[in-house]
């Protein structure tokens, strides 16, 4: 049975039907890890052993229909989110040689539904990047073209579900990085509301901007992993105190009368023709299910994104200050004091990228400066809110393109500012801290996926599932990498 | 030319509450290194800090005993900096918003009041310790990192080493009676930055000042604004310039040395800590911490003077520790001579603490002691004299002073055919003092009753050997 084709629902319900044991279904996915991890390079440690273990154990529980609501689902984590006694590096040379003692809040709430964890994805370091190409370990390939990027920073994620090395992966997403490689890669990428999954244990890059959210095949897949990983979490101040919900539930509801509100600094130049082709088509296929689909406009859109590189560059300056050789992780074999200490391991131990931003964000943060740069980003993260909360008085959601073009090829943009550039529809979201979905919505002339994004109020995933389920069915299947 | 003196200050209080700031692990001082640290207070990656309510209450209740506006909306941010005892290389603390501001408290130095203005009162976690080992090089206990503190900022209102003292031990006093701290000096809960200018008296403007660091005792703090000033006018006097720096003070050598000027100054970069929540107080809670403050030392003399009929003096040596108005108080539950009590706890009780170099906050003996000494004085079956000695054997063996005075025999001998028997002896051999008294001098009255005690090894009740020693001589 090639049950990595399967989605996560269909997964579920013959694991239900015993048509399908969890240990069978683990080796199926290992072997398939096996079979096209040459290709994709999606992933850094794996823990195939202790996956079979625990497979073993999640049979009775199935067999008796017990063991939450993903027992026995194999899945795969972004290498950024702690998995006490594996490896967790954060794709980067400081944290070459680190094991957490302790697990994400995310892993205990799959561990609790019966999930089994099959490996550790690969990723920008820290989080920092759109291509997957700036981790310390490896390039990780686009199942849909191996030549060309996954997208990131979650790209081994992304690549893995297309890939069917796991019925669904976690990524985190602080400008984009769950939904970008999302489009890139053809699958289904969620950043919940700010504050909807705990961030405890998700080591920080920008911390009033990171999410954590499902990769997977399907939005009502999107939906199950959601209902599993949501939740109040005492543990994390900035969680919300919400009841956890049963995503899945209304996701058939009709959507006539629906308003969508497309705004138009989507459209301006960059957009390629093929991503408009498809989010045109998207459009017409919401107008035929009954929904209201109207231009709108977002005034302080273009300055997102530099808003968005001073607020997290300054907190990445901080949240990773920590990683100085002295504690854990990655030292210098050679230094003379604490401070040449400090300067040999962070030299040696951060790459291109990551020390880029350190120093964008020391500068923003900087006496002097602070008013100019970081201060001044936050009113226009305010005046960002402001400009959705606008929008959001006259529609129930937003569409938009996910990325400008599709995939680039590896390699293709060396200058940062262009890389920085294939996040400028993201980014705006988690300023604002809104929910946004990435769905896929069509083929661009070089057969890659392109992506959709719809974007909701704040708490409001299931409206957010709802409408994308819906145009899910009437769009129909959606092709598999072939690997 | 003559100068001032300017002080301020910054005091670093350790709040005793029962877990650390951010975290469950243990606020207790001492056990082995790293027992008492977890994930979060060592600042491993992907954690996050939870804010302790107990300290914003604690935090708000120092704030409200020092007369401050308790701020509804205050935030916690970071200060970046590098230390290895520091170890996410931030401090949370509060910046620009802290959760008290404007207060003051009223010192009394040399007899004269005095208000000395508070800035801010901020909350912020400590740091560990560095453990340096020789050429071995260092190790860090992370134990105190995560310790809740509040800083005290002050306004430069000191005008001198004695009423900086005067202010801290305020402070001290005030933080035991609300008991948000236990102000162990010893062990580090109570420290401060001590910032020193001077200037030709009568000038308003501020001199150059100098922030001296490492100053870890109030004697140290007295020590070090008198060097420091001293080293600031001889500066001066000699043409040259005070120049801004922060300096350490060296408690042994008894001197400050430069450790790093203005322009070297660190930049902190702080920022507004995006893994906290703003800290958000109602009126009607900070109305709720502000009732539930006990008796405020200032309130405490004040209630002594009018209603104990204690002298002012009196009440303000009694409230100047929370522990020994504690003691007093609790002494007078079983005794009612106020002014009697109050005598002894401060001639003989402080006394034996100075003498035993026990501070008031150590002390374990029970009042009960010193109430059952005072009453076998008062009933008679000892005097004052041995009554005070077996007090303080009782303090220092924590027995009974009724079973000490049973075991020693030391029953005052009222028993008036057997001191007059005695009484006959002295006088038929001390014809001299016998003819001074009957020529009209009186005193040498005291000769004799001083003979008495001697022969009867202080026994004898005084009253009545005056009494009888009339008699015999008298005739």
């Amino acid at each position: 049975m090639e049950t990595y084709k399967l989605t996560l629902k269909q997964t579920l319900e013959k694991l239900k039907k015993g048509e399908v044991s969890p240990s069978e279904l683990t080796k199926n996915y290992i072997d398939r890890i096996k079979s096209v991890e040459p290709d994709v390079d999606a992933l850094n440690e794996t823990e195939f052993d202790e996956a079979i273990k625990k497979a073993k154990q999640m049979d009775k529980k199935v067999e008796k229909g017990e063991g939450g609501i993903l027992a026995g689902v194999p899945y795969i984590l972004k290498d950024n989110m702690c998995t006490k006694g594996l490896k967790t590096t954060c794709s980067s040379k400081i944290l070459n040689n680190f094991v957490p003692p302790y697990n994400a809040t995310v892993v205990d709430k799959l561990e609790f539904q019966g999930a089994i964890l099959l490996a550790k994805a690969n990723m920008d370091e820290f989080a920092m990047g759109s291509s997957t190409e700036n981790s310390a370990f490896k390039k990780t390939n686009n199942p849909f073209d191996l030549k060309r990027v996954p997208g990131g920073s979650s790209g081994g994620s992304a690549a893995s579900v297309a890939a069917g090395e796991a019925a669904f992966a976690l990524g985190s997403d602080t400008g984009g990085s769950i939904r970008q490689p999302a489009a890139y890669c053809g699958v289904i990428g969620l950043k919940p509301t700010y504050g909807v999954v705990s961030r405890y244990g998700l080591v920080a890059f920008a911390s009033s901007l990171d999410q954590i959210g499902p990769l997977t095949k399907t939005v009502e897949d999107s939906a199950i992993v959601l209902s599993a990983i949501a939740g109040h979490d005492k543990k994390d101040s900035t969680s919300i105190e919400m009841k956890t919900h049963n995503y899945t539930e209304g996701l058939d509801k009709e959507i006539k009368g629906i308003r969508i509100g497309v705004p138009k600094e989507y459209f301006k130049e960059g957009l390629s023709a093929d991503v408009k082709a498809s989010i045109d088509n998207a459009i017409k296929t919401y107008e035929s299910l009954g929904a209201v689909v109207e231009e709108t406009t977002l005034p302080t859109f273009d300055y997102a994104l530099s808003a968005y590189y001073i607020i997290s560059s300054a907190e990445a300056t901080s949240n990773l200050s920590r990683y100085d050789g002295v504690k854990y992780g990655y030292r210098a074999d050679e230094f003379s004091d604490i401070v040449d200490l400090y300067k040999q391991t962070r030299t040696e131990g951060f790459g291109k990228e990551v020390k880029r931003r350190i120093m964008l964000g020391n500068y923003v943060l900087s006496s002097g400066y602070y008013d100019a740069y970081y201060l001044k980003a936050q009113k226009v993260r305010t005046l960002i809110k402001q400009d959705f909360d606008n929008i959001f008085e006259k529609y129930d959601l937003i569409l938009s393109p996910t990325t400008p073009a599709v995939a680039f090829k590896a390699g293709e943009k060396e200058d940062p500012m262009a890389m920085y550039m294939t996040d400028i529809y993201t980014v705006p979201i988690n300023i604002a801290g809104l929910p946004a979905i990435s769905i896929p919505c069509g083929m661009s002339s070089e057969n890659m996926p392109i992506g959709m994004q719809l974007i909701g109020k704040p708490l409001s995933e299931k409206t957010i599932l709802n409408a994308g389920h819906i145009y899910e069915q009437a769009r129909g299947s959606f092709p598999l990498a072939k690997l | 030319m003559k100068y001032e003196t300017v002080v301020g200050l910054e005091v670093h209080v350790e709040l005793s509450t029962n877990t650390k700031i951010f975290c469950s692990c243990a606020n207790e001082f001492g056990g082995e290194p790293n027992t008492h640290a977890c994930p979060i207070c060592t600042g491993m990656p992907g954690v996050l800090p939870v804010l302790n309510e107990n300290v914003v209450e604690y935090a708000a209740k120092a704030g409200l005993a020092l007369n401050c506006e308790i701020a509804n909306f205050s935030k916690m941010d970071r200060k970046g900096y590098y230390y290895p005892d520091l170890p996410k290389a931030y401090q949370i603390s509060q910046f620009d918003l802290p959760i008290c501001n404007n207060g003051y408290v009223t010192i009394y130095t040399n007899g004269v009041e005095k208000k000395i203005r508070i800035l801010r009162i901020h909350i912020e976690e400590d740091a560990g310790k560095l453990l340096h080992e020789g050429t071995l090089g260092s190790k860090v206990d992370y134990n105190r990192c995560g310790v809740p503190l509040i800083e005290i900022v002050t306004e430069p209102d000191l005008r001198s080493a004695d009423e900086a003292k005067d202010f801290l031990d305020t402070i001290k006093s005030t933080m035991e009676y609300i008991d948000v701290s236990d102000c162990k000096m010893q062990e580090g809960s109570l420290r401060c930055d001590v910032n020193v200018s001077v200037r030709p008296k009568g000038s308003d403007k501020l001199g150059t000042r100098c922030e001296m660091k490492n100053v870890n005792s109030f004697s140290s703090a007295y020590k070090s604004i008198v060097y420091e000033a001293k080293r600031q006018i001889e500066l001066i006097e000699d043409g040259e310039q005070v120049i801004q720096q922060t300096r350490r003070w060296d408690d042994e050598k008894g001197k400050t040395f430069a450790m790093r000027g203005k322009e070297e100054a660190h930049d902190y970069r702080y920022f507004p800590d995006p893994d906290l929540v703003p800290v958000v107080l109602t009126d009607d809670q900070i109305i709720g911490y502000r009732n539930s403050l006990p008796e405020l030392p200032k309130d405490k003399k004040t209630r002594y003077i009018n209603e104990l009929e204690l002298s002012d003096y009196d009440a303000g040596v009694l409230t100047s520790s929370k522990y020994i108005a504690d003691y007093f108080e609790q002494g007078l539950k079983a005794y009612d001579n106020p002014k009697n009590l109050a005598n002894w706890v401060m001639g003989d009780l402080l006394r034996i603490l100075k003498d035993e170099g026990i501070l008031p906050e150590d002390m374990q003996s029970d009042p009960a002691l010193m109430i059952e000494a005072l009453k076998l004085v008062d009933d008679g079956v000892v005097n004052v004299t041995v009554g005070k000695n077996v007090f303080e054997e009782s303090f220092k063996t924590n027995k009974s002073p009724s079973t000490i005075v049973e075991e020693k025999g030391l029953k005052q001998i009222s028993d008036t055919g057997e001191l007059e028997k005695m009484i006959k002896e002295i006088v038929a051999a001390n014809p001299k003092p016998v003819a001074d008294y009957k020529a009209g001098n009186k005193k040498a009255l005291t000769f004799f009753v001083g003979q008495m005690m001697k022969a009867t090894k202080g026994k004898a009740n005084p009253k009545i050997v005056n009494e009888l020693v009339i008699k015999e001589i008298d005739g």
